[in-house]
């Protein structure tokens, strides 16, 4: 375990920056959201939560795959190899890390997603655990330990005031370790103790919580029943189909195929999409998911049914950025106790 | 996590395919054969499964394979012109080059639940393309099934498709029954007029078969309604779904049915495993 003081931070970004990309929660016109750091930006990582989840790290919101050349006759087509380099994505909470390994579920199993399998490859993911979680937080609901490293992030690390203690946890976080060791120290007795004793706090903190007691479980019966509660109607009633809430959700991760055109020339890209958009599932013969209704039931049972079916958690990590954002104070915490059946 | 991605094409990526042949079924469906640009078929496929078609800059769309696995130096794509990219489809020629991925989706069960039963095909319209993937399976390997039954309608004459099969290759193998049907009296037609599911009961077929649909949504439903009550159970019956797909692979989210992903999980489902999901299809 090492320490790393805070007044090396302008230090060690520099450094990282040399031999990776190096993204951080960075604060711009009051808001405070991952991007990757150049000199002179101002990084937060006193902020809980970056405004929208870090997933544009791993699963960028437009990506172009494909390069195509067409006369009407001839065709041709090229693959479009990203040029990323290798990228250190620094301060993230435990809910979004544990998020990142939701979205692997669905982009690495097979066939596995090459696009995303390289991006998320090169990646080497340096945890902060939340030393004050907030009135919107419900990770807890979800077995999520914002006191420890989340499974599959490479190092952890806990803000100790004028240091942060570093843990790596993978051979990754190892080899970034190494890399930066001159700008660390070895973690004392007394740093140890102290972590000790954030993390027992941290764990009192969660608990108090006012969401702290929301439970998913209370979801019961088959699929086909939850689906035709009746309280779908009274829930969507308010949707606007603004779609706001999959675009910050850490766990959404539907995308759309397009292709733009110049002439001859053009590309293929994917990009986010939203299953609260009307067109999502509209064919040229009809549409199986006329109403909004059906569009808001489709994004909740897809978190807390269908995906807990095909991979056995939930789809949600409990951030709670869908309860600040939603524009008619709607969430998913609500639409849990309401199938769960409070009133 | 090593970087096991080196040398692997993305499943997104498609590879070049030449139509070979164009044949025009009716006023707005089109059979397209398509090839490797080198010679052969872009990829093998079993009976049911789908290949998605791509023509940039318009788009791509997830179709049906009509040929038989046993076709072994094409695949044939039946298209009805219903939207941007099959409109953009069918103002193709031949020596067009198009984009092709796949094959996608599970198929129906040739060689496990379907192999020694008496068969019983129901199509409407272009609901046949993919059912025929399976019948002309079925007659390359005809010793391995029993008596073939197959009932398809079409809004008009005109309307319905692979009319060399249906009136001519089909009825003449052994064992093999054609039922043909329009929806409405028309000129120059002495078959049967009626719909499918009508036409169905009045066919009075014994209930010791699988059965094979395709056709409208409409359709599907009123056929397994008159099935159930000819007696037919749900685990003799085997349907296949459409709905919109952008990456094919179980990844955009966009063909659930439930929790079932009609491109990977389906297009081919038995009706007891559909009426588990949700209606919403």
């Amino acid at each position: 375990m090492k320490v790393l003081k805070k007044e090396k931070f302008p230090q060690i970004w520099q450094a990282i920056n040399q031999a990776y990309e190096l993204y951080l929660p960075i604060e711009k016109d009051d808001r405070v959201n991952f991007a990757q750091w150049t000199e002179g930006e101002t990084v937060n990582l006193e902020a809980l939560k970056t405004e929208i989840s870090p997933k544009d790290v791993i699963f960028p919101q437009s990506e172009t795959y494909l390069k195509f050349e067409s006369d009407g006759k001839k065709l041709q087509l090229e693959s479009v190899e990203s040029e990323n380099r290798e990228y250190v994505l620094f301060g993230v909470r435990s809910c979004d890390a544990v998020s990142f390994n939701l979205i692997d579920n669905v982009f690495l199993r097979e066939p596995i997603d090459r696009l995303y399998e390289k991006r998320r490859n090169k990646g080497t993911i340096v945890s902060l655990a939340c030393s004050e979680p907030e009135e919107n937080c419900f990770c807890s609901s979800f077995q999520i330990k914002p006191e420890e490293a989340s499974p599959g992030v490479d190092v952890a690390a806990w803000d100790l005031g004028d240091k942060i203690l570093w843990k790596p946890v993978t051979e990754k976080g190892q080899v970034l370790t190494q890399k930066f060791a001159q700008l660390m120290e070895d973690a004392s007795q007394q740093d140890q103790e102290e972590l000790i004793k954030l993390q027992n706090a941290i764990k009192e903190k969660v608990k108090e919580l006012p969401l702290a007691s929301v439970d998913p479980k209370v979801i019961k019966g088959e699929l086909k029943e939850i689906f035709e509660s009746k309280v779908w109607d009274e829930l969507s009633q308010s949707c606007l189909g603004c779609g706001a809430c999959t675009y910050i959700c850490p766990t959404c991760h539907c995308y759309d195929i397009q292709d733009f055109a110049g002439g001859n020339c053009g590309e293929r890209f994917r990009c986010w999409d939203s299953c609260m958009f009307s067109e999502f599932t509209l064919m040229a013969h009809g549409n199986p998911r006329t109403t909004q209704k059906q569009r808001f039931r489709q994004r909740f049972m897809h978190k807390l049914v269908y995906y807990p079916n095909n991979h056995g958690s939930y789809a949600c990590v409990g951030c709670g950025r869908c309860i600040e954002k939603c524009p008619v104070n709607m969430n998913i915490v609500k639409v849990i106790k309401r199938l769960g059946g409070e009133g | 996590m090593s970087c096991s991605c080196h040398g692997h094409v993305d499943p997104l990526v498609p590879k070049i395919a030449v139509i070979e042949h164009i044949r025009k079924d009716t006023p707005d469906v089109t059979t397209f054969r398509v090839v490797n640009p080198a010679g052969g078929k872009s990829f093998t496929s079993l009976p049911g499964q789908c290949a998605m078609i791509s023509v940039p800059p318009i788009g791509e769309a997830m179709f049906s394979i009509t040929s038989s696995p046993t076709e072994e130096n094409f695949l044939e794509l039946s298209i009805k012109k219903c939207g941007i990219v099959t409109e953009y489809l069918h103002g193709l020629e031949v020596g067009s080059e198009i984009g092709i991925r796949g094959p996608y989706g599970n198929n129906f069960p040739v060689n496990d639940e379907l192999k020694g039963k008496d068969l019983l095909f129901i199509a409407g319209g272009i609901g046949l393309a993919p059912l025929r993937s399976v019948i002309n399976y079925i007659m390359d390997k005809r010793d391995d099934y029993g008596k073939v039954d197959i009932v398809y309608g079409a809004r008009t004459p005109d309307d319905l498709v692979h009319k060399e099969d249906i009136f001519n290759n089909w009825p003449n193998r052994l064992a093999t029954n054609v039922f043909l049907t329009v929806d409405r009296e028309c000129e120059g037609w002495d078959g049967h007029v009626g719909f499918v599911p009508q036409y169905i009961k009045e066919l009075g077929l014994d209930t010791n078969k699988v059965v094979l649909i395709c056709g409208p949504p409409i359709m599907i439903k009123f056929v397994l309604q008159g099935l159930e009550e000819i007696g037919f159970k749900k685990e003799q019956i085997y349907t296949t779904f459409e709905l919109r797909m952008k990456c094919g692979v179980g990844k955009c989210g966009r063909c659930n049915i439930g929790d079932k992903y009609v491109c990977k999980d389906g297009p081919v489902f038995r009706l007891d495993e559909i009426q588990r999901l949700p209606d919403e299809y």
